[in-house]
């Protein structure tokens, strides 16, 4: 038989970005427990159409973790209070009955609110725009076994690939710092071979367009591996750092 | 010379310039805290450690020109990351809990940092600028000592440098890319034992001399 609880949702409404925000209170009645906190918004949402009032803007795709759009700071926690989780994959059966529930989008000078609780994250496409990708030339293509990869750089490379670039790094940090998301795409491309001519000038790029796009610095205060969904460790940072040392001596 | 202002004036290159001085105050710590370890011979042996270091003459000199330049280094990109951190976030949480990352020392920084620079004005005044020709060293330091409100504030100074070091010295290795699971957990074992090292044989020599 499923569990309903019921809960006090306080939500940031903002209709767009030229506007003033505020904390709204709503309140949640007979949320299934096997519900995902995205599947009890939509709840919310109906009831909210019904009234004829504005439903909550959030962002979502995929709703199995694996895409980067959903998030949201929920109880002051990135993607919720769950560990490796994003928004989508947190299920209300860590919630009790009669909880108070803040939920806010996340805060950066880089991601300004688009509405309620979606945030423009281009500024991470820019990033990527400016280096996060391998130059492919044209032709037949090779036989996939032909570059040697040891296992263990594979392996430090796929753990680095995992980031789904959601952004909860920047939410997380004290500092709203993009390192981690960028040194995961700095590192994944910077282990494997096929990444290693346009090592350099990737490197400096991408922080450089880090850098332009408004984000704080790293103070390696470790909230962010600690929140990230994907559970980035903060080695990519040193790694990165390592491959902009490299690069300014190039 | 535009790669170097290039790579200094970024982010990462302005946080290397942090982990560079403090590693080297760090350093410094140590030379002193060794040197401050005479004190407990009493008067003669402590004077003559000053006597010796004095006579070093422009080897002495040279350190002091470098501790000022990592100071200001130190200070002022120090002020102006805090300062970038500050406006990189203009609407604040409603409700933030900190995930598990951050630590006392991670999290004050800035105001630590601040502490220590009026601290070291203070001891700079106290110390090293105080008239040396009528009193020897030793009597400058019991003198001071003898105040327990300077006791206490020299106190809470060596701890508020604990707590900024048991953050910046791993930290510090982090930034210059020395992150490994081989070896990051022995420097963030050093980094508590550091710290509390630094605390405690500093924390005590003006706990020690007021007894005088
Ligand atoms: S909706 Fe795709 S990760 Fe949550």
């Amino acid at each position: 038989m499923t569990k309903t609880i019921n809960l006090t949702l306080k939500v940031w409404r903002q209709k767009n970005g030229n506007v003033k925000g505020r904390m709204e209170t709503y309140e949640a009645r007979g949320i299934s427990t096997d519900m995902s906190f995205l599947e009890m918004i939509d709840v919310v949402n109906e009831g909210l159409i019904l009234k004829g009032e504005d439903p909550i803007a959030f962002d979502h795709d995929c709703r199995e973790g694996i895409c980067g759009m959903c998030g949201a700071v929920v109880n002051g926690r990135p993607h919720g209070p769950e560990k490796g989780t994003t928004l989508c994959q947190l299920h209300m059966r860590h919630f009790d009955d009669g909880d108070e529930v803040v939920v806010e989008p996340w805060r950066s000078r880089a991601f300004k609110v688009i509405k309620d609780l979606v945030v423009d994250r281009s500024a991470f496409d820019s990033i990527i725009q400016a280096g996060g990708y391998i130059s492919v030339n044209t032709g037949g293509a090779q036989d996939a076994n032909a570059i040697p990869v040891p296992q263990n750089v594979a392996e430090k490379a796929m753990d680095a690939a995992e980031c789904i670039g959601c952004g909860a790094c920047v939410a997380a940090c004290p500092n709203a710092s993009a390192m981690l998301f960028v040194s995961a795409k700095v590192s994944q491309l910077a282990l494997l071979p096929q990444g290693r001519p346009e090592a350099a000038g990737r490197v400096k790029a991408m922080v450089s367009k880090m850098d332009d796009m408004g984000f704080g610095h790293c103070g390696n205060e470790r909230e962010c591996e600690a929140e990230c969904p994907k559970n980035i460790s903060i080695v990519n940072i040193a790694r990165m750092n390592r491959e902009f040392i490299k690069a300014s001596l190039k | 010379m535009s790669w170097l202002t290039d790579t200094l004036t970024s982010s990462i290159g302005k946080k290397l310039l942090m982990a560079a001085s403090g590693l080297f105050f760090c350093c410094f710590l140590v030379v002193h805290l060794i040197g401050n370890l005479t004190v407990f011979g009493g008067s003669e042996t402590f004077n003559s450690y000053v006597d010796h270091l004095h006579s070093l003459g422009p080897l002495i000199r040279i350190a002091e020109v470098l501790m000022a330049i990592f100071a200001f280094v130190h200070v002022v990109t120090g002020l102006s990351l805090a300062l970038d951190n500050f406006k990189a976030r203009p609407v604040k949480y409603e409700m933030k809990k900190n995930g598990g990352g951050r630590t006392l020392g991670s999290a004050t920084m800035p105001y630590t940092g601040l502490v220590l620079l009026l601290f070291v004005l203070v001891h700079l005044k106290g110390f090293h600028f105080a008239d040396h020709t009528s009193r020897s060293v030793f009597d400058i330091m019991t003198g001071a000592f003898s105040d327990p409100v300077i006791v206490g504030f020299y106190v809470f100074a060596m701890a508020v440098v604990a707590v900024h070091v048991s953050h910046g010295f791993w930290s510090a290795f982090q930034t210059l890319g020395l992150n490994h699971e081989k070896y990051t957990p022995a420097i963030k074992g050093l980094s508590l034992i550091f710290s509390l090292t630094v605390g405690v044989g500093f924390g005590f020599i003006p706990v020690w001399l007021s007894f005088f």
